[in-house]
């Protein structure tokens, strides 16, 4: 029954060795795509759900294999710089600019090709070339169905008034919210933005998460208004066409109606730029041009594609200088916030 | 591993210990600090703006809430928890195996979709108020703040506890509460004045990791609404992609952990118990007599909320889905990835915590507890904090290996490892030596008296050890997004897909197949656990 020591340790060592064998055989798979040339990666802070379908008719149509990692957009860019130059990725989808933004300030886009560049609006795009917009959205507070028209409010500034209290709800970790805050300071300074914001939580905002919960306690009468994106309330309405809520599109020259971004960039890491350059080509022809419109109701960016019915044309909603390029100063717009109370 | 396990018992190590258990034991250390060692280099590189943020009032309002939040969900997860081991160890209770299966289960449970049902049920217009509308019931309070964010992460960590309060009643002798009982002291007494101070280590070590969660969770605070520091850290990366002012948030949490670190050890030191005689004997098992019905309903009642609710929520949104027929395709892969991923992250995590527990239980020094209490902050820290941790470190060092299985598993141990650290170290610290030392003394060699006197007294705590990890890792989210193989899909990852774009008619399908999932392994070792007995 004496065992010795040394059976023990070449036992340990046997089993060991069988692990790594096995984890390493388990990790070996994955190596085998990259020596493809037609095959990219993708971080995609869009979920599969909505940008999937159109990944799978780009492969079918050029035959480029796309393998696509899905997550919240924060955390890939924050992947992406942690990352560096050694970043796997071709490419980065983003769900707004500001993650593009900070990938971009890192110096790890390579330029988007001229020609698909100059598709989109000076607005929609980085000034260095270095990421474009794809689909747009737009702020709009929505509404329950259950206000008549006279009761429903005409601009932020309504929401400030004893009659909203406790009734309005935001989501200030949100990045367009965020985007919407810069975009009110440029328009009507700190101090007056700032005080908004006092009134706002003084009236009983009510702070959702994110925008889809905001649309959902809408639709469930918890709250009367949200101060949101546009399509959400369209997803809502697919599930089901009696969802009790509207949109609102505030006037032009109202920060309310902030038009942000879902957009794309191309890593310097990229060993295939070509491929890597036809699929953002890709995602601003037409036909995905049209897809975002029907499938995901976002704003198509491209000339020659209307917005669908219902909805107002991008130009009609926001005055230049309230172009989502010239919104930088996040950091301002934090600290104000912070500073009122409205982020931790 | 073989060897490893020889060590657990106290025989040997009464000589000074083997200097490779030492070895184990840096490296293990080595590697569970990475998320430390990668803060002090991102805070390093912060710049006066980040540390001037610090002192912001919001900051002591934020440590209040965290600390007020920690200690209120691990006192809410004994008072369940304490009861629930009990009950389903030492009573006659109906049922038992299944009890004892249904009262861990809610660990599985994400907490984001754990709050999200519990808003959509409760909430003030959820469907306990459609029920009640026709009694002219408008609205419901709104429970979201302190109360909803309290209620739901104890509802969902109180497992913890539960699966080490467990492993420490079974491997506990009964001799003590036998005279205590002999000597004419009622059961309730008993309970009080003999079991729960001996369950003094087990209850600290569960406690311990009941409150770090709190520290590092995320999904139930802010659907919830309650601002804790994780939530400032994430909102600091979401909205800033500042690293460096990020690391410098974290920091300020680490210092949070290395005081409730210090608060259990301090219990711990008072509390070192070994038997009397004999352990393992058959026990006397109570009979509960009229308290039968109250224990089954509070049974029942827990395991209808924590369980219970959000399965129905779930059902009910997948019946909402049109396609409900096909609501599972595709989920079984993401299914068998989750199962398998995490149950090597279990088998990793249990080798690792056995060197560790070893030495903080067999050679108590300074330095064998600084080994152990290193791992403890890839608990605490919020996911992304460790996930990015290991995607700097993974490229740096092994970069043929970022976004391989093998980081994939090694993340989730740094994630997981002090889970099962605690279980096992509590299960040690209940074998006395001289148990150890007789059979010894009979002339059996030590590896015969590890394999039949040690091993297994300690089985019970390497069973929770691995099954803790098994369950925490199989909703993971953070470190799955981000370290995962390209297109590796898991439950937690598909369930987290649909819920955030809404979709949660799709979300609820991978999400009943994750607690189905995680049901049928509990069940068999709970089950496995029951028989022996």
């Amino acid at each position: 029954m004496h065992l010795k020591r040394r059976n023990f340790v070449s036992t340990a060592l046997a089993a060991l060795a069988l692990t790594g064998g096995l984890l390493l055989a388990a990790c070996g798979g994955g190596d085998a795509a990259e020596s493809n040339p037609a095959s990219i990666t993708v971080y995609s802070g869009r979920s599969e759900s909505l940008i999937g379908p159109l990944i799978e008719r780009f492969e079918e149509e050029t035959g480029i294999q796309v393998r696509v990692r899905y997550g919240k957009t924060a955390a890939m860019a924050t992947a992406l710089l942690e990352e560096g130059r050694r970043s796997p990725a071709d490419v980065f989808l983003a769900q707004d600019a500001g993650a593009l933004g900070a990938v971009e300030a890192a110096n790890l886009f390579r330029p988007v090709p001229a020609d698909v560049l100059t598709k989109v609006d000076d607005g929609f795009k980085s000034g260095k070339a270095r990421w474009v917009g794809v689909s747009g959205r737009a702020r709009v507070i929505v509404t329950s169905t259950d206000l008549s028209v006279a009761e429903q409010p005409r601009s932020i500034f309504d929401l400030t008034s004893e009659e909203w209290r406790g009734r309005v709800g935001w989501a200030p970790t949100n990045g367009s919210f965020q985007s919407f805050v810069t975009g009110m300071r440029e328009l009507h300074g700190d101090a007056t933005t700032a005080q908004w914001l006092r009134d706002m939580i003084a009236n009983g905002v009510q702070e959702y998460p994110k925008n889809t919960p905001i649309v959902q306690a809408v639709g469930d009468g918890e709250i009367h208004v949200g101060l949101v994106n546009h399509y959400y309330l369209f997803r809502f309405l697919a599930d089901n066409p009696n969802f009790p809520a509207t949109n609102l599109f505030t006037d032009a020259g109202d920060a309310g109606a902030l038009i942000n971004i879902a957009g794309v960039g191309i890593l310097e890491s990229a060993p295939d730029v070509d491929a890597a350059n036809r699929f953002v080509a890709y995602l601003l022809e037409e036909t995905s041009q049209r897809y975002f419109r029907d499938e995901t109701f976002e704003y198509p960016l491209i000339a020659g594609v209307d917005p669908f019915k219902g909805i107002p044309a991008l130009d009609t909603l926001q005055p230049p200088s309230l172009r989502l390029t010239s919104l930088t100063d996040l950091e301002g717009t934090l600290d104000l916030l912070r500073e009122v109370g409205a982020l931790p | 591993m073989a060897v490893l396990i020889d060590q657990l018992s106290s025989v040997r190590p009464r000589r000074s210990p083997p200097s490779f258990i030492w070895l184990i034991g840096i490296l293990i250390a080595a590697l569970m600090a990475i998320p430390l060692i990668y803060l002090l280099i991102r805070a390093a590189q912060a710049d006066a703006d980040a540390w001037r943020d610090l002192t912001r009032s919001s900051t002591l309002r934020l440590l209040k809430n965290t600390v007020f939040m920690a200690l209120a969900v691990t006192g809410g997860s004994a008072a369940l928890a304490l009861p629930m081991a009990w009950l389903t160890t030492r009573t006659d209770l109906s049922l038992r195996r299944f009890w004892s299966v249904v009262t861990v289960l809610p660990l599985v449970v994400p907490s984001y979709v754990g709050a999200l049902a519990f808003v959509a049920a409760v909430g003030p217009r959820g469907s306990l108020q459609q029920a009640l509308a026709p009694l002219g019931v408008d609205s419901l309070p709104d429970l979201r703040g302190f109360e909803g964010a309290w209620l739901v992460l104890t509802l969902f960590t109180y497992p913890y506890l539960l699966l080490v309060l467990r492993a420490g009643l079974r491997s506990m002798d009964p001799a003590m509460e036998e005279a205590s009982r002999a000597l004419g002291v009622g059961p309730w007494h008993t309970f009080w004045r003999v079991v729960v101070p001996q369950l003094r280590v087990p209850l600290a070590a569960g406690s311990l990791l009941v409150a770090l969660y709190v520290l590092s969770d995320f999904g139930a605070v802010s659907i919830l609404r309650f601002d804790t520091f994780t939530r400032a850290i994430f909102v600091q990366f979401q909205s800033s992609f500042d690293r460096a002012a990020g690391a410098v948030f974290s920091l300020t949490l680490v210092a949070l952990v290395v005081g409730v670190i210090g608060l259990e050890a301090s219990i711990r030191a008072r509390g070192r118990y070994h038997g009397l005689g004999a352990t393992q004997r058959h026990r006397r098992i109570v009979r509960l007599g009229r308290w039968r019905w109250p224990s089954i309903f509070f049974l029942a009642l827990t395991a209808l909320i924590s369980l219970g609710l959000p399965v129905a929520v779930l059902s009910e949104w997948l019946t909402r889905g049109s396609d409900g027929g096909n609501a599972f395709h595709g989920a079984w892969t993401a299914a068998w990835h989750s199962l398998s991923v995490s149950a090597v992250a279990g088998f990793v995590a249990l080798a690792a915590s056995i060197p560790v527990a070893i030495l903080a239980v067999r050679h108590r020094s300074v330095w064998s507890l600084l080994i152990e209490r290193i791992s403890y902050f890839g608990f605490a820290l919020p996911g992304i904090v460790v996930a990015l941790a290991l995607v700097f470190f993974s490229l740096q060092v092994i970069p043929g290996f970022y976004q391989t299985w093998f980081v994939l598993v090694f993340a989730y141990v740094v994630l997981f490892l002090p889970t099962s650290i605690g279980a096992v170290r509590s299960a040690l610290v209940r074998i006395q030596p001289n148990m150890e030392e007789a059979a010894r003394g009979l002339g059996h060699s030590p590896s015969w008296v590890t394999a039949t006197v040690t091993l297994p007294l300690v089985a019970p705590g390497l069973v929770a050890g691995f099954a803790l990890v098994f369950l925490t890792t199989m909703k993971e989210l953070p470190a799955t997004l981000l370290l995962a193989p390209i297109e590796y899909d898991t439950l937690a990852a598909e369930v987290w897909r649909a819920a955030d774009e809404a979709f949660f008619a799709q979300a609820a399908a991978p999400a009943l197949l994750l607690i189905g999932m995680a049901a049928v392994p509990m069940a068999v070792i709970v089950g496995r656990e029951n028989l022996r007995e």
